[in-house]
């Protein structure tokens, strides 16, 4: 019920009554609500859930945290 | 960035490692979160572990906890003449309390000609409404659509702000159904048993995301329980479970909220979304499917919004609220067995006949168990948990396909 998927912004339009956003998900592109994610920015990911961006995914931590496991030692 | 590196098997096989290596004794660790329980089964990561370590699972669906009074009365508004019922696709064929002869479930009251229309926006409800009012032609009745509301913190702000914009766009043509409900009170409900035999906590990222840490560093604090805060991917989880057990194997024991989902969900959470929610709604008790009535658990319109309830706007008939009483969904529910020690599980109760919330639901634990049972087999004994011969699984025999599915990655 929760599922979020993660998307990248293509565009912004703060124009209408809710601030909108163009985000990809790997190739389908869908209209999301970016009001709760007043820092995102074009080219961001967003973690999007039924219609609304509900954080930005920091991609230089994941990679940290992907790099942490990959240099744990291997016996 | 590729979410799928969050299921990388030499990850995988790192982590598990690492897990086998520290965990000496056995521990009981919960969920609750339907996403991790369905990610738990579909990758097998139960099975990866040490035999002594189990995964139990909580009231992590939100469509399985709806009470089925709740259902009887979404089935009674969208067969409302001129009503358009809006929901999220799970809940079409959850069944109610069967005190309707006609229909049981969304989906049935649909084929008897009910607009129920599916949606994956609350958005999408309000655009439906804002259409109707612009295209009902002048002097005749405006259709009403209502949305119905469900899930957990991380789905009431979408709620909140199609209330507060149907509001603000005085569209009196909308209303919502709200049954929305909060993690926090149910577990406390769950930990407040002292027999409860749990001993960590893997906390769901995205109801983390929105409502931020801080109602489970009480949670820590009040109960001793070390908690992590966990994504959905294999990486994700087995980083949660590898902290549970480096804490629960420290000498002393430690009892931290540790947050191993810090590149989405931050200490505070979503503040814009926690603004809007508590503009819209209030706290109130509510019924949960299979665990009973929970103390401010529940959110209810506040009254500047209340004209937007549908549970008012249309009459209510009788409704006789029933319960299924010959499973063990409530035990299910609160970590004390897992669905395949249920005497139902399987036979009495499937998915085509469910007798309990857990199975209703294809997020619900019993509904998992049901469906990945067939691609990793558990052995009948696991029915009694002491006799478990588990079929272990090297994260090798991971597939590329199990791991690498971008679609499925990030679910709660």
């Amino acid at each position: 019920m929760c599922l979020a998927i993660p998307g990248q912004i293509l565009s912004i339009d703060s124009t209408g009554t809710l601030r909108m956003g163009r985000v990809d998900f790997g190739g389908v592109i869908q209209e999301v609500c970016l009001e709760y994610t007043p820092e995102i920015a074009v080219g961001d990911y967003a973690i999007v859930h039924v219609g609304f961006a509900i954080a930005r995914l920091d991609v230089i931590r994941a990679k940290e945290i992907l790099e942490t496991i990959a240099q744990i030692p291997t016996e | 960035m590729q979410s799928t590196d969050f299921g990388n098997p030499i990850h995988v096989e790192s982590l598990v490692r690492q897990i086998h290596a520290k965990s000496t004794r056995p521990l009981t660790l919960m969920e609750v979160c339907g996403g991790q329980t369905h990610a738990i089964l579909r990758y097998g990561i139960d099975q990866l572990l040490p035999p002594h370590l189990r995964i139990v699972h909580g009231p992590g669906c939100p469509v399985c906890v709806t009470p089925a009074e709740t259902i009887d009365r979404a089935i009674e508004i969208a067969s409302v003449p001129g009503v358009i019922f809006c929901t999220f696709g799970d809940m079409l064929r959850v069944p109610g309390s069967q005190s309707h002869s006609n229909a049981n479930d969304l989906m049935h009251a649909k084929s008897q000609g009910a607009d129920v229309r599916v949606i994956q926006s609350p958005l999408e409800a309000l655009r439906i409404a804002r259409a109707e009012s612009q295209n009902a032609a002048p002097g005749s009745m405006k259709r009403q659509v209502v949305l119905f509301a469900i899930g957990f913190e991380t789905t009431a702000p979408a709620t909140a702000m199609a209330i507060r914009q149907a509001k603000e766009l005085q569209l009196d043509s909308f209303s919502a159904l709200v049954c929305h409900v909060l993690v926090p009170p149910a577990l406390d409900a769950i930990f407040a048993d002292v027999d409860h035999g749990i001993d960590g906590l893997l906390a769901a990222g995205h109801v983390c995301t929105i409502a931020g840490d801080h109602p489970y560093h009480r949670l820590a604090d009040q109960f001793n329980l070390p908690i992590a805060i966990t994504g959905f991917e294999p990486v994700d989880l087995l980083r949660g479970i590898l902290n549970l057990v480096e804490q629960l194997e420290a000498k002393p024991t430690s009892h931290r909220v540790d947050n191993l989902y810090e590149h989405i969900a931050s200490a505070e959470g979503n503040l814009q979304a926690q603004r809007t929610v508590e503009t819209v709604f209030a706290i109130c008790d509510q019924h949960w499917r299979g665990m009973g009535s929970i103390p401010q658990s529940g959110l209810k319109l506040q009254p500047q919004f209340a004209s937007f309830d549908a549970s008012s706007r249309f009459p209510q008939g009788k409704l006789p609220g029933e319960q299924p009483s010959c499973c063990r969904a409530a035990d299910v529910l609160r970590g004390k067995i897992r669905p395949i020690e249920c005497p139902a599980f399987g036979t009495l109760c499937n998915p085509n006949h469910p007798l309990g919330a857990p199975m209703v639901s294809a997020e619900g634990a019993c509904a998992a168990y049901f469906l990945y049972q067939a691609l990793a087999p558990l052995n009948i004994s696991e029915r009694t948990p002491s006799k478990r011969t588990p079929s272990k699984r090297t994260p090798s025999e991971l597939t590329q396909s199990e791991s690498l599915n971008p679609k499925d990655d990030l679910a709660p």
